[in-house]
């Protein structure tokens, strides 16, 4: 298990690098000059190419791109013109506030998405069985900043039950972080659950029905340690995959899902940057998305070894 | 072996009685029926072989039996027995008492029968401590002499063993010290040595007859291959399209094949002492969709001796000789009087592993 964790992690080196070159090229390919937008359109040629040598823009690009990785390995992303401060600074803040809805978004939709693929499994063709694929595609088609306006609409307007902006209101404490988070974390939740709810649903169909399951039943263990023991372990699998790739589409689902609730997360900095062009905070922001997207396939590999013993060997 | 059942004259209970089952798949508006008419009984200690081609319905009897259909398979007519019991009749409850400890089942393919994920000793040890009370102590020494009973080395270690670290002969091996843990009394093997290369399909077969002797188990061994049962059954059924087409006492199936499916099947072994350039006879064609019932026999189209009347109506399984203990479902019967001059056919020689 240890080499198998070894090895996999060495194989995001290169998915690192990649991601690096991406974020760099994007500053280069972007049209207008940097000098211009440090020193104002009025700047004399001389100003310009003092500049340019100050910060190593006359250098090759292959050096300017070494400058870069050197830089990101101290921990500096550049400097942020719209909140006039480091970019680090800026997406740590709110990498917690992101991280927490996402991680309440994923934990919520698996732990129901589950629930729901599994009670539908054990009675294939019944009435809840039919209803969970109806519900499926009601939450399927549902666009996530159109469920969040109405779950605004519904639970912030008309019933007045809870706060639909911000992470927090008055005195704040954890209740009142809960009840801020509750509306958004719905919202994030609902895409993914569906996809985790039909997935569990139909990976555990098939296992149910493999001959291991009859050999077991054929030994007289009961329909709850089947399907809790001996089913749902090796259907996980499946839905370890697409809660990993849920994981990945609730980070990028955050642009949409923070700025509709005003949550103070990497989603509404990235959304805020994008709309006054700042670029250093836009490279970091897809830096440090990507960077959890890679973290999220690591440990959705580990766990996928973990559940099925043959992959360690591959 | 009787298709009738003759308790009273008998010394012991059969441990297990099928009476004309059939198994339906299906709506009930439109069910398309895979066994049709079975019946048979075992014996405590016997052994009975069922033999078919795929899709005969050998299978989904003895599935119908455990109640381990799947999807819409369903006992429609007839009953199956266990000890009297009925297991139709029993709740889901007393059937998952009854499996393991009164039925057990072994599987064709050793691979895809145990769980991937869990290891060896879990899977065995995991009756044993949830429903029989074992400590974990006690079910582990009792798993390690399971695995020794049925010739696995270094059963200590095995225990942590994956299924997939182990060869096609030790899975299935395992899956043996799975299938006795509970001491059944009847022991139903599905085409236990279908997955395997020849060598190894005979060391099971041999370690399935003497665990069936040692422990006193019954045996019901379903296999296409008459050669598998005909060193280890005492007597054969010989299914066709969901249903009994011969039955009678191994020796005297082999020495007198009555039924042309029968003859049709030993004459595709290859057999020892034939001439070496004498050709195996495939049978040609394919069984019936069971979508499509035929009217009669359902062997007719395929069968080289069939005549018009074949057609006619379905032929009832009777014993020819009463008392014989051998009943053909043909209403032609092409070799009656090779059988009732009592000379052999030539083909007591059919191979015997």
């Amino acid at each position: 298990m240890f080499t198998f964790v070894l090895r996999r992690a060495l194989q995001t080196v290169p998915v690192v690098l990649g991601v690096t070159l991406a974020t760099f090229l994007l500053s280069q390919i972007i049209p207008g000059d940097p000098t211009d937008v440090l020193l104002g359109p009025g700047a004399s040629d001389e100003a310009r190419e003092r500049l340019r040598t100050a910060l190593g823009l006359d250098r090759s690009m292959v050096v300017q791109y070494l400058y870069y990785l050197g830089n990101l390995a101290q921990g500096d992303f550049g400097q942020s013109f719209t909140f006039a401060r480091p970019v680090i600074e800026v997406l740590a803040d709110r990498m917690a506030n992101t991280a927490l809805l996402a991680f309440a978004a994923i934990a919520l939709a698996s732990a129901a998405g589950i629930a729901a693929g599994t009670w539908a499994a054990v009675r294939p063709g019944s009435l809840r069985d039919r209803g969970l694929t109806v519900g499926v595609l009601f939450l399927n088609s549902m666009p996530s900043f159109w469920l969040g306006l109405v779950l605004i609409l519904i639970f912030g307007l008309h019933l007045r039950l809870l706060p639909v902006s911000g992470m927090s209101s008055g005195d704040g404490g954890p209740l009142n972080l809960m009840a801020h988070m509750l509306l958004p974390t719905v919202t994030l939740a609902a895409w993914s659950l569906a996809a985790i709810a039909r997935m569990t649903r139909s990976s555990l169909l098939e296992v149910i029905n493999s001959d291991y399951v009859r050999t077991a039943r054929s030994r007289g263990v009961g329909e709850a340690r089947i399907v809790l023991f001996h089913a749902l372990p090796n259907a996980m699998p499946a839905v370890i995959t697409v809660i990993g790739m849920q994981m990945g589409f609730l980070l990028s689902g955050a642009v949409l899902t923070e700025t509709v609730f005003s949550w103070p997360g990497i989603g509404l900095a990235m959304y805020q940057a994008i709309s006054t062009r700042d670029i250093p905070l836009i490279q970091g922001g897809i830096l440090v998305l990507a960077l959890a997207f890679v973290a999220i396939n690591f440990a959705v590999d580990v766990l996928y070894a973990y559940f099925n013993p043959k992959i360690k060997l591959a | 072996m009787n298709a009738i059942p003759t308790r009273r004259s008998e010394p012991s209970r059969p441990v297990l009685e099928v009476e004309n089952l059939r198994v339906s798949y299906g709506s009930a508006q439109r069910p398309i029926h895979v066994v049709n008419d079975v019946s048979f009984s075992v014996r405590p200690g016997e052994a009975l072989g069922i033999v078919g081609e795929s899709g005969c319905g050998k299978s989904q009897t003895m599935l119908a039996v455990l109640r381990l259909l799947s999807g819409s398979g369903r006992i429609t007519a007839g009953r199956a027995r266990f000890e009297g019991q009925d297991l139709a009749a029993l709740s889901a409850r007393q059937m998952r008492r009854i499996r393991g400890h009164g039925l057990a089942l072994i599987s064709q393919d050793a691979l895809s029968a145990l769980n991937p994920s869990m290891r060896i000793g879990a899977q065995m040890a995991e009756p044993l401590v949830r429903y029989d009370g074992m400590s974990r102590g006690d079910a582990r020494k009792r798993c390690i002499e399971l695995l020794e009973m049925v010739g696995i080395p270094g059963a200590a270690t095995r225990l942590a063993a994956y299924p997939h670290e182990l060869s096609g002969g030790m899975r299935q091996r395992v899956l043996i010290a799975m299938a006795i843990s509970g001491n059944p009394k009847l022991l139903i093997a599905d085409e236990p040595t279908t997955a395997l290369d020849v060598t190894i399909q005979a060391q099971i077969l041999r370690l399935i007859d003497r665990l069936r002797r040692e422990l006193g188990m019954a045996l019901v061994l379903i296999t296409h291959d008459l050669g598998v049962v005909a060193g280890v059954s005492d007597t054969i059924a010989v299914m066709y399209a969901g249903r009994v087409v011969e039955t009678a006492e191994t020796d005297r199936l082999f020495e007198t094949p009555r039924h042309p499916y029968t003859r049709a099947l030993l004459d595709s072994i290859p057999k020892l002492d034939a001439p070496a350039d004498r050709r195996l006879q495939p049978i040609a064609g394919l069984p019936p969709d069971p979508l499509r019932p035929l009217s009669g026999c359902p062997f007719h189209p395929r069968c080289s001796h069939a005549e018009p009347r074949c057609t006619d109506g379905l032929p009832a399984l009777e014993a020819k000789e009463p008392g014989s203990g051998h009943l053909i479902r043909c209403v032609i019967d092409p070799w009656r009087a090779a059988a009732a001059g009592g000379r052999t056919s030539g083909l007591t020689g059919a191979s015997r592993p």
